[in-house]
């Protein structure tokens, strides 16, 4: 069986051969694309580390087909910062140690981006914990990691006061 | 002892990097998706690996249709006993430090449920992982051993990596004797799974008998000669490389099956391999922390201070190695009392064999120690913090020997101050909050010991004025790629903007091991050496050299920092590195250094951090739901290089303590031996919802004789003494005292 479908994938338009009908959205980022930024903590929609966006909407890669994404825009961890410009969510888990090994970091970032966006959790601590918590972390980070969802979107709203 | 740094009974003085609370230095790679861990790694020509794993606990593996699966488009191979090629060591041999026995596919044996049993290998992950379903593995089954009801009881001659199983001082008999109040209680803990959100994974390729391993690893340098044991060829025919560690919690510092399988694969099919473990395997063919049951007995006088302590610890094991959670010797070092007995017994299951997981013996004996000093303090009528206070150890208990630094009473001060615990009512159920939830506050002690391991490191000045730091150094999450920098740019006395770092990969000098708390302590002291051994180089130069205005200064007469060497009694004459290296013709000035502790102190002292924590839970009445809802912890753990850093693995440690009183759990099925929640929405850790407001309070603390530097660690303090607080206020919530972890709403509500 050879299929391919059409994605735009950080803003680049692709056409991907696709083999194999198995293929989760997940594994055709990191094994086919290599873009491996997001990560496979589980495979089964549990921890949060593949989470990118999918048409504006966090959703986990790996619970996804990549056939059934066909003709969508996604945005993953390697889309977010302007070269050596970072988004104003990576900036903030920097400076507020939103991280310790790394690993669920792409997957929390890629969620705070989209709660974000989502507009529903604004500056209120308690909604943003429940908003994050499809993402785990095993190390720990989580203290780090709310302040700056917080952080970054006052910083969000800000620009876009400037900006309006 | 050449291995050692020089002993002081005083830090040295450090430069101006150390102490500050920089960003971490890999945090742009980690938050733009750059940061390449092992599994993003794609040579060409790349297969997949799958392990098969057994769904029995106990038996033989029948037959595995082969066929089918190597009929699957895209399976390669599939290897089995009947096919793998021999391995130059036994797997049941162990190898190094950290060696364990481990499942190679040498029989067709099954010890414990999730052991591999075969490896299917394919061009595609999508293809290997359909070859490992059409295995259809038949099985002969024995009968499974799997709780404590039914394991095999045996007395160790060693717990954990080789330590004794018993220790005593003093007369038990007469300490209880004396008592004139006894308390005795039992507690469980439950087998945990590490479960680094990292799974592990493996990228091998070989050329010719090279071999090149990308993979994370908490001891880099001595895992590469454990995985060249197993094929026979010398260490430094393998590279490994393990920049990143997306978590290692212990398990990355030990062998394990699959590593050696997917080794193998690469070996027998001339094309690298890729496997990474799918989230069920985690839990078996990779440790954990083994489920204990803990019986403690204090007696205390008419005063409230000990008269005997008691810990005896049952420990479960797999069968077929023996590695033992240490629990028990959680009481031999924090609290005075005239007699204290610490005793380990083993229990053989069909598990796969335990391992290091944070805080290995101390996270689950504080459990059971903390609980049982509150119920002591309450037997006494007294406040669970004077009652700590009353029984403070001014030496060490078990060896008498003098603390090298202890700074307790500090962290129960502050730590209670920043808390409110003043006017803490004795009595429980006192406390309701304006939803009418009950409100108890708990606390524990925190302790945790301070240990070094060998470690060597290169510094390297350039003529423009930069240095290249070298060891293969292991950051797991903890901040080595920053701390361990900072420490040598300190050494080196210049700013760490002028450092390269390298680090993570087995070619560079032995970074030691990225465990026991211990490797800031030691890395960092290894490249502190080799910096100020440049600088000694550096010195000679200058002071020799009539043209330098450092001219007989004499050795000790300089101070070196941010790049220029000063005259101690006369700081207008200054030359910087560029210049010294230029007019003595040098491109570069190379400096060597080791990191270890001092066998004298170490002989003298006895090397511990401490901490206090305090905990309020709030508890449905009617739903028996708990909810943390503060945790402060106060930390002493000498002297601090990344306040920022310290202080999220603080935190973190703490969530672990959070995770193991009230969520993580392996459940296994009483019938088959299986892990029935091996998945990470059956396998509980803390969600974002579940972490209460926290506060750290790091404090100061010098200790002159751990080692040069003042370090001790912080990575694996805050589970202990967390995990107690947090029963202890739920006791102080609901006035029921539950005493297996993790607490379950039915321990409160029947309880
Ligand atoms: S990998 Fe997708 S949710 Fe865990
Ligand atoms: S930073 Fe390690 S799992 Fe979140």
């Amino acid at each position: 069986m050879s299929l391919s479908i059409s994605l735009t994938v950080n803003g680049a338009s692709k056409v991907v051969p696709i083999e194999d009908p198995r293929v989760t959205l997940l594994d055709l980022l990191r094994e086919r694309l290599v873009l491996t930024g997001t990560k496979k903590g589980c495979d089964r929609g549990q921890c949060g580390a593949c989470t990118v966006l999918v048409d504006g909407r966090r959703i986990n890669a790996c619970l996804a087909l990549a056939v059934s994404v066909d003709g969508a825009d996604i945005l993953t961890i390697e889309g977010l910062a302007k070269g050596d410009r970072l988004d104003p969510v990576q900036a903030a888990f920097i400076e507020h140690d939103g991280f310790q090994c790394g690993f669920c970091t792409p997957g929390q970032i890629m969620s705070a981006t989209g709660l974000i966006r989502e507009g529903e959790a604004d500056g209120d601590p308690e909604r943003v914990r429940e908003g994050m918590s499809g993402n785990l972390c095993r190390c720990g980070a989580h203290a780090g990691i709310i302040e700056a969802v917080l952080d970054a979107q006052r910083r969000v709203a800000e620009q876009e006061r400037r900006i309006a | 002892m050449p291995d050692t740094i020089p002993f002081r009974a005083q830090n040295v003085r450090m430069g101006s990097s150390s102490g500050q609370p920089l960003t971490r230095r890999d945090g742009f790679l980690k938050v733009t998706g750059a940061a390449t861990y092992a599994a993003d790694n794609h040579p060409e020509n790349l297969l997949h690996a799958v392990v098969a794993v057994s769904t029995i606990a106990r038996g033989r593996v029948a037959s595995l249709d082969v066929d089918a699966a190597k009929a699957h488009p895209g399976v390669v191979e599939v290897i089995t006993p009947a096919n793998r090629i021999p391995l130059a060591l036994d797997p049941d041999v162990k190898v190094g430090l950290f060696g364990f026995r481990i499942e190679a596919l040498q029989d067709d044996r099954v010890r414990y449920a999730n052991q591999p049993i075969a490896l299917v290998v394919a061009e595609t992950l999508e293809a290997a992982t359909e070859g490992v379903r059409l295995l259809a593995p038949r099985y002969d089954v024995e009968q499974t051993r799997i709780s404590f009801g039914d394991g095999e009881a045996f007395e160790p001659v060693a717990v954990a990596f080789g330590s004794p199983p018993v220790a005593a001082v003093g007369d038990l008999g007469a300490g209880l004797a004396a008592a004139s109040h006894r308390v005795e209680a039992s507690y469980v803990t439950p087998a945990q799974y590490h479960n680094a959100m990292e799974p592990h994974a493996m990228v091998a390729s070989w050329d010719g008998d090279r071999l090149t391993l990308d993979t994370p690893n908490q001891a880099i340098v001595l895992s590469r000669a454990a995985f060249a044991a197993y094929f026979g060829i010398p260490a430094e025919n393998v590279l490994l490389r393990s920049p990143f560690l997306g978590g290692g919690f212990g398990s990355k510092a030990i062998m394990n099956g699959p590593y050696i399988l997917c080794i193998l694969a690469a070996r027998m099919l001339g094309r690298p391999v890729k496997m990474v473990l799918p989230r069920a395997q985690m839990f078996g063919p990779v440790g954990h922390r083994g489920a204990t049951r803990q019986t403690l007995r204090l007696g205390t006088d008419a005063d409230g201070r000990l008269t005997a302590l008691e810990h005896d610890a049952v420990a479960t094991t797999s069968s077929f190695d023996d590695f033992l959670e240490p629990a028990a010797n959680a009481s031999l070092n924090l609290y005075a009392s005239p007699t204290i007995v610490a005793r380990h017994h083993g229990l053989r299951l069909d598990i796969g064999t335990p391992g290091p997981m944070r805080a290995p013996g101390e996270a689950s004996g504080s459990a059971a120690l903390e609980s049982a000093m509150d119920e002591a303090a309450l037997a006494c009528g007294l406040d669970p913090l004077e009652f700590r206070l009353r029984n403070y150890a001014e030496n060490d208990p078990a060896s008498g020997k003098p603390f090298s630094a202890k700074s307790l009473r500090e962290c129960y001060a502050q730590g209670a101050e920043a808390f409110g615990w003043a006017g803490r009512a004795l009595e429980p159920c006192r406390m309701r909050d304006e939803a009418g939830q009950l409100v108890g506050w708990g606390m524990g002690s925190a302790i945790f010991h301070a240990p070094m391991f060998q470690a060597e490191a290169r510094a390297t000045l350039r003529a423009d004025g930069t240095a290249l730091v070298e060891t293969a150094g292991a950051d797991m999450g903890q901040g080595a790629w920053t701390a361990l920098a900072q420490i040598a740019a300190d050494g080196l006395g210049l700013d760490i903007d002028k450092i390269e770092f390298r680090s993570g990969s087995s070619d560079l000098p032995d970074g030691g091991v990225a465990g026991g708390s211990g490797h800031t302590a030691t890395a960092g002291s290894a490249l502190h050496n080799a910096g100020t051994d440049v600088i000694s180089k550096l010195t000679e130069l200058a002071v020799n050299d009539r043209d330098s205005p450092l001219f007989g200064a004499g050795n000790a007469g300089v101070d070196a920092r941010h790049g220029r060497l000063y005259h101690r009694d006369d700081e207008a004459r200054s030359e910087s590195y560029q210049s010294i290296l230029a007019r003595a013709g040098l491109t570069n000035l190379e400096g060597n250094g080791r990191g270890g502790r001092d066998p004298a102190s170490a002989e003298q002292r006895a090397m511990f951090s401490h901490g206090a924590v305090f905990a309020e839970v709030k508890v449905d009445p009617d739903l028996g739901q708990v909810k943390a809802t503060r945790l402060v912890g106060a930390f002493a753990a000498g002297r601090i290089i990344n306040p920022k850093l310290a202080r999220s693995q603080l935190y973190g440690g703490m969530i672990w303590g959070i995770s193991f009183a009230l969520h993580e759990e392996a459940l296994h099925d009483r019938r088959t031996g299986r892990p029935m929640n091996a998945d990470l929405a059956g396998y509980h850790i803390p969600v974002h919802a579940d972490i209460p407001d926290m506060e750290v309070l790091l404090i100061d603390e010098v200790d002159p004789y751990v080692n040069g530097l003042g370090i001790k660690g912080v990575g694996e303090i805050g589970i202990t003494g967390t995990v107690g607080a947090i029963a202890n206020a739920i006791w102080h919530a609901t006035g029921v005292r539950a005493r297996r972890f993790p607490i379950r709403i039915e321990d409160i509500i029947v309880g």
